[in-house]
């Protein structure tokens, strides 16, 4: 890993910022995100008395886990001007093999590789076609998105696959000292990617790909090899997602994680990372991740009409980008 | 100034679809159930969530139907805010037997009594199991079949997937009635509940078995396929076909006169007897029974509803 001179490129855990007169509007985009969830949350806490209780809110992080876990992923490759449309589909594979393994062999450590190795290798595909291959990611991970749910349907029979040892399911449905191993997962992993993301080379090298990544090649910097890694740490973090997902459901299961590719790009869109790269913060994404959960939580709280949740999250998303878009200016 | 104005601008834009929301919300402390439904997006889920809704209204019990949107997961969020909630009784339309039984467990955990609705649970412990009468309705179906045909003709039958227990019910139904009036299934194999699947095993079994005078499939869907295989090889006037669900495709196929029956299930019927049942138990201690029968009834050309 080549390293970047400390002072030309710097960032902070709100945003990166390229230049120092940006530095106050990046840091009042990952600030906005959290006045509003502290704000929303300030409304379901008068509206429901179940919310703000201690147990209600190990929940939420619960029901969040493994969408801002694999937000995460879906953050650094956005970050790089890319986009991460194969996440559902990887997820259900990396499921459904596992289950499957772990069925037929009884071990943890098996189920493990094949999920988390299913993912990575699903992620390397992704990140050689956009590199090597030139297809534009969209298309790409569309593409790769439609196989690995493919494959999941076929190998599986469209059945799905149960009933699993406690050890295994212990990332999803095990708890240390009453925390939920839902809780410790995501928060150990956020912190890792925080400082895997400030405070190293490779993150600033993520930022600067995505902020001009022709300039940034011409530094010396092997982009492709980056680019490559970045598809391949979100193809891991998404195999994690897998993996807390299966623990959680006790299941494998081909339909399993439609839509969430969605989802993850929503948390990442509303803690303020722009979608055409270079710009975000790792701290605004679990914020927006948490966004999402609350919303949905504590409108189920409310008794609100179920049909009526969609159209409250999408209002949020709008407003999210909308306001992204203009502090751009 | 510009950053506060748009702090400003953020922070109300995001909470503004919230306090809308807020004014939408049931006012009441009565009894709360919580209903944790499968797919909003299913039309049969949604008669079954209108009956639980109109007769909770009626007996004046307050209801929070979650939706779960084909997600074992979202599935599992619903049970655990209803619990949070402290609802009185969760109705729960699992999303399978296995989701199923993780959120029944959660509810056990909890000490809410749990009432399923359709689908039914792998383990843990429940109420009952509110259910169409499967075995009564393949039954149904066997008379219907058995009035249409000579005691010596050949019939076939399809069925869902091994394993899947509730439609091998109504394959068990059709197939005492088909015994006991002499009648021979010469055929019976499996379409996997899918429209083309049911095509193609119809196409082998026309193959086999030319003389063939009626089949019943365990779903509309494969029904419909097997319509189709049927006609392809000009025998519509020959094969009898009579499906189990009552979708809105096969009642368009009977007026069309290419089906001859269906078996409906009757879900809002399904959606009131839940409360009902949770009703009678909560507030009038009766136990009810393990399984609590929804009536099906038979939809032919001469039955089929109005519109």
């Amino acid at each position: 890993m080549k390293s970047v001179p400390e002072n030309r490129l710097t960032n902070s855990g709100f945003g990166s910022a390229t230049s120092v007169s940006f530095l106050s509007l990046t840091r009042l985009r990952g600030m906005g995100s959290l006045i509003a969830l502290i704000l929303i949350m300030g409304v379901f806490a008068v509206s429901s008395p179940a919310f703000l209780q201690i147990q209600n809110l190990m929940n939420i992080i619960v029901q969040v886990a493994v969408i801002a876990v694999i937000a995460a992923g879906a953050m650094f490759i956005i970050l790089t001007g890319g986009i991460d449309l194969s996440v559902g589909g990887v997820m259900a594979l990396a499921g459904v093999l596992a289950a499957s393994a772990v069925r037929a062999s009884d071990s943890t450590t098996l189920g493990i590789v094949v999920c988390l190795g299913t993912a990575v290798l699903f992620g390397l595909l992704a990140g050689v076609l956009v590199t090597y291959g030139r297809i534009p990611p969209f298309v790409c991970t569309l593409g790769t998105m439609s196989i690995a749910r493919g494959i999941a349907f076929v190998y599986s029979g469209g059945i799905p696959i149960s009933g699993f040892p406690e050890s295994f399911r212990f990332a999803g449905s095990g708890e240390i000292a009453g925390i939920p191993m839902m809780v410790i997962i995501p928060v150990v992993i956020y912190a890792i990617l925080y400082f895997v993301l400030v405070r190293t080379p490779f993150g600033k090298i993520v930022y600067a790909i995505g902020s001009n990544e022709e300039a940034t090649r011409l530094t010396g910097i092997d982009t492709q090899k980056y680019k490559l890694f970045v598809y391949s740490l979100a193809g891991l973090l998404t195999g994690i997602g897998a993996l807390l997902y299966i623990g959680r459901i006790n299941s494998g299961h081909p339909g399993s994680g439609i839509g969430y590719e969605l989802n993850a790009i929503a948390a990442v869109v509303i803690g303020g990372t722009s979608l055409s790269g270079g710009r975000g913060s790792i701290i605004g994404t679990v914020i927006g991740a948490l966004i999402m959960g609350v919303i949905s939580n504590g409108l189920n709280l409310m008794n609100i009409d179920p049909y009526f949740q969609s159209v409250v999250l999408g209002t949020v998303i709008v407003f999210a980008v909308m306001i992204d878009q203009h502090s751009q200016k | 100034m510009t950053i506060t104005k748009r702090t400003f601008l953020a922070v109300m834009s995001m909470t503004l679809p919230l306090v809308l929301g807020a004014g939408t919300a049931l006012a009441g402390n009565a009894k709360v159930f919580g209903y944790a439904v499968q797919d909003l997006g299913n039309q049969y889920w949604v008669a079954v969530a209108n009956g639980v809704k109109d007769q909770a209204k009626t007996l004046g019990v307050d209801v929070v139907v979650m939706d779960a949107r084909t997600d074992a997961a979202r599935e599992l969020s619903n049970i655990d805010d209803m619990i949070q909630k402290k609802v009185d009784a969760i109705l729960l339309s699992p999303w399978d037997a296995n989701s199923g039984a993780n959120a029944v467990a959660a509810a056990n955990k909890a000490k809410i009594p749990v009432f399923v609705l359709d689908i039914g649970v792998a383990s843990g412990s429940i109420e009952s199991l509110i259910v169409s009468d499967n075995l009564k309705g393949g039954r149904i179906a066997g008379e219907f079949v058995a009035s249409k045909i000579p005691a010596n003709a050949e019939v076939a039958h399809i069925s869902c997937q091994p394993g899947y227990v509730i439609p091998a019910l109504r394959g068990q139904g059709f197939k005492e009635v088909m015994k006991e009036k002499g009648i021979n299934i010469v055929a019976s194999q499996t379409a996997e509940s899918q429209r083309a699947k049911g095509m193609d095993v119809m196409q082998n079994i026309l193959q086999a078995h030319p003389n063939l005078a009626a089949v019943f499939a365990e779903n509309d869907e494969m029904a419909l396929g097997a319509v189709e295989a049927i006609a392809a090889a000009g025998k519509s006037k020959q094969v009898l076909v009579v499906g189990f669900d009552g979708t809105g495709d096969a009642l368009a196929s009977i007026k069309d006169g290419r089906m001859a029956a269906t078996v409906a299930q009757q879900p809002y019927e399904m959606g009131k007897l839940g409360v009902d049942t949770a009703v009678a138990l909560l507030n009038d201690g009766k136990k009810p029974e393990g399984e609590t029968y929804v009536p099906v009834k038979l939809i032919t050309s001469d039955t089929l509803p109005a519109k």
